[in-house]
């Protein structure tokens, strides 16, 4: 078929309505504008939100639960192993927070081709005494350049080098701690250790999270230094912490691994499963809202395309009568219908895109998000591929009936009737 | 029977009813035939039916009975799409009230018939397109838009676009209808002329009874039938 001919028609059709058509146009403009801007702008919001936690929360956990052994000795005993065994008052066994084997652990983890990286970690209870006042704490010991590496521990810092972590004896307090105890930078704190261990230290910066409960009690040292606090040997680690290549497969790794390892395994879907919920829902949202915009328009396009055909209908039998068949009329309207969609849909992208770059532009901030300054905008090429193809379909749809009604024009009845 | 005695287009018994709002019968077992090169002109009062037998004949109006050949062919009960290139290819079409494509110029609506054929290239076509024009004294109009014209003029384009494609058949249903005197005899004449020097068949449908004076033969119909012909 000549679609260059069509097109001509079409392109005429639309030129002798220009008005129309550019008001069609910028409807299907609006729309997609909208459309992109929203969803940039809410999955802006929604990765910031998430990245709150998920940017810090290690794909999988490896810890030592202090908890009853689940084996009791009258289980193991062949005489009662059939019977149903009550024992009140159970109390755990002296266990140790402490990761057995922990270097065969890390090794064999880092030589996992799905593990992207893993960053060991203690965790010690502390008080951070002030004058006379004893103020609760967790000190979290870590591998700095690691925990910097995986979990953009850089980013929380506010004040202070995190690599001045790497020498002993040295603390970032969390910020709603620092300022509890009016804590400055290059202020020597005292802390004492649960075991009853005092250590002098010195604060070399401010972390703050945005989670204003987190940042009150936690405060980071490195692993040397905490296992120092402790008492205890190099290879003392309590939770050692895997980011994955694919966080999808958390779930089960941390089941496989924790068999394997005999170690508490938490993944991070299970740990975290609320915020993926308010994620795909506001993403449901912003979609639904898109969707009924793009709608809106493919009506108005509907509209302009029927009063068109209401107008054009000499055109039209007469196009027949010199030997278009109905399937040509079809495609002239099919035609500019989409190149309604397609120049809407195309500006609409480029005007969504500004819009993005101007949300982007808007000061935003707010104590609890130290790294944000103005308002997140997420820029993936997802929306845009959405968008158009959205802006294509609807008005492909918007375009389909007045079409069959152009091509099922009875010319005899036209050019008789006048 | 060679090519040339073969009738161009010959009609069978066609039957035409209308439906709305009572069935009447309009056609009545009408039967003719056209050779080649001949000018026939259909009368007969209005309401005897000539203009639904004549878009029965152009194969638009495709709902009667009866059998229509076109160039040896039988044409009744084709596809719409089919006779949609029939159309274009053998048949060409004056009407009364000149429909001219208003978003065109006057070469392109000229042209158009022929680009939906596709047998010549857009250069070739424009240049047939300016001869077809030159034969109606219209090459000059030929940039100007199709509502620009007078009534003459567009009736004049009308009948060039009819012959891009060099159609086995040209049909006019009253194409001086609309005209006053003076334009409606420059039409009459290009008829004359087309008749004469290039031999093209025609078949016009009019209520002039001078117009039909003119032509070869003329079919006189009424009331829904051919009573001389």
């Amino acid at each position: 078929m000549k679609w260059g001919l069509i097109i001509e028609i079409a392109k005429a059709l639309m030129l002798a309505r220009r008005k129309q058509t550019i008001i069609a146009a910028t409807g299907v403009l609006f729309s997609i504008t909208m459309f992109v801007a929203l969803l940039g702008f809410m999955n802006g919001l929604n990765s910031m939100l998430d990245g709150l936690v998920i940017n810090r929360t290690p794909h999988i956990r490896f810890y030592n639960e202090i908890r009853p052994n689940p084996n009791q000795p009258i289980d193991q005993s062949e005489r009662f192993g059939e019977s149903l065994n009550i024992i009140r008052s159970i109390k755990p066994s002296t266990g140790r927070l402490a990761i057995y084997n922990s270097e065969a652990i890390m090794r064999s983890l880092e030589a996992d081709p799905r593990v992207l990286g893993i960053s060991p970690k203690i965790s010690a209870q502390v008080f951070f005494n002030v004058g006379t006042i004893d103020l609760t704490g967790i000190v979290n010991g870590i591998a700095v350049e690691k925990e910097a590496e995986l979990f953009a521990f850089s980013d929380y810092i506010t004040a202070g080098d995190y690599g001045d972590l790497n020498q002993t004896n040295t603390i970032i307090l969390g910020k709603g701690a620092a300022d509890r105890m009016l804590a400055d930078i290059g202020d020597v704190i005292q802390v004492t250790t649960a075991q009853g261990s005092r250590l002098q230290l010195k604060v070399v910066g401010y972390y703050q999270s945005g989670l204003g409960d987190f940042d009150n009690v936690n405060s980071y040292a490195s692993l040397a230094t905490v296992q120092k606090m402790l008492g205890e040997p190099a290879s003392y680690v309590t939770d050692i912490q895997v980011k994955l290549h694919d966080l999808d497969q958390a779930p089960a790794m941390a089941r496989e691994l924790a068999g394997i390892f005999q170690i508490d395994a938490d993944d991070i879907q299970t740990v975290n499963a609320q915020f993926e919920t308010g994620t795909s829902i506001r993403t449901m949202i912003s979609y639904a809202v898109g969707i009924t915009l793009l709608v809106v328009s493919g009506f108005g396009i509907y509209n302009i395309l029927n009063m068109m055909i209401y107008e054009k209908l000499d055109t039209i039998a007469i196009l027949k009568a010199i030997g278009f068949d109905s399937r040509d009329i079809n495609r002239i309207f099919i035609t500019i219908a989409l190149a309604i969609g397609f120049v809407g849909g195309a500006l609409g992208l480029l005007f969504g895109f500004l819009a993005g770059l101007g949300i982007d532009q808007i000061p935003f901030e707010t104590e609890a998000l130290p790294t944000i300054k103005t308002f997140p905008v997420d820029y993936n090429p997802k929306y845009y591929l959405i968008g158009g193809t959205f802006s294509l379909i609807t008005t492909y749809f918007a375009g389909f009936f007045p079409a069959r009604k152009a091509s099922g024009v009875d010319p005899v009845e036209i050019i008789r009737g006048k | 029977m060679s090519a040339l005695q073969t009738p161009l287009l010959e009609a069978k018994n066609i039957d035409k009813f209308f439906f709305n709002p009572t069935e009447t019968q309009v056609l009545k077992k009408v039967s003719f035939q056209i050779r080649r090169g001949e000018f026939v002109s259909v009368v007969g009062k209005s309401g005897c039916g000539k203009s639904t037998l004549l878009y029965i004949l152009s194969t638009m109006d495709t709902d009667y009975k009866g059998q229509l050949s076109l160039d040896g062919e039988l044409i009744s009960g084709r596809s719409a799409d089919y006779l949609s290139k029939l159309r274009n290819e053998k048949i060409g079409f004056v009407f009364q009230f000149h429909y001219l494509l208003n978003e065109f110029s006057v070469l392109e609506n000229v042209m158009i018939p022929g680009l939906k054929l596709g047998k010549y290239s857009r250069q070739e076509l424009e240049h047939r397109a300016l001869e077809k024009l030159r034969i109606f004294d219209m090459e000059d109009h030929a940039r100007k838009k199709a509502n620009q014209l007078s009534g003459g003029q567009k009736q004049r384009v009308a009948i060039a676009r009819a012959l891009i494609n060099d159609p086995l058949l040209i049909m006019g249903d009253e194409p001086t209808g609309n005209l006053d005197k003076k334009n409606s005899d420059i039409v009459y004449n290009k008829f004359k002329e087309l008749a004469a020097d290039f031999g093209q068949t025609m078949l016009i449908v009019t209520h002039d009874p001078e117009f039909a004076e003119g032509t070869d033969r003329i079919i006189e119909m009424e009331d829904g039938r051919v009573i001389r012909q």
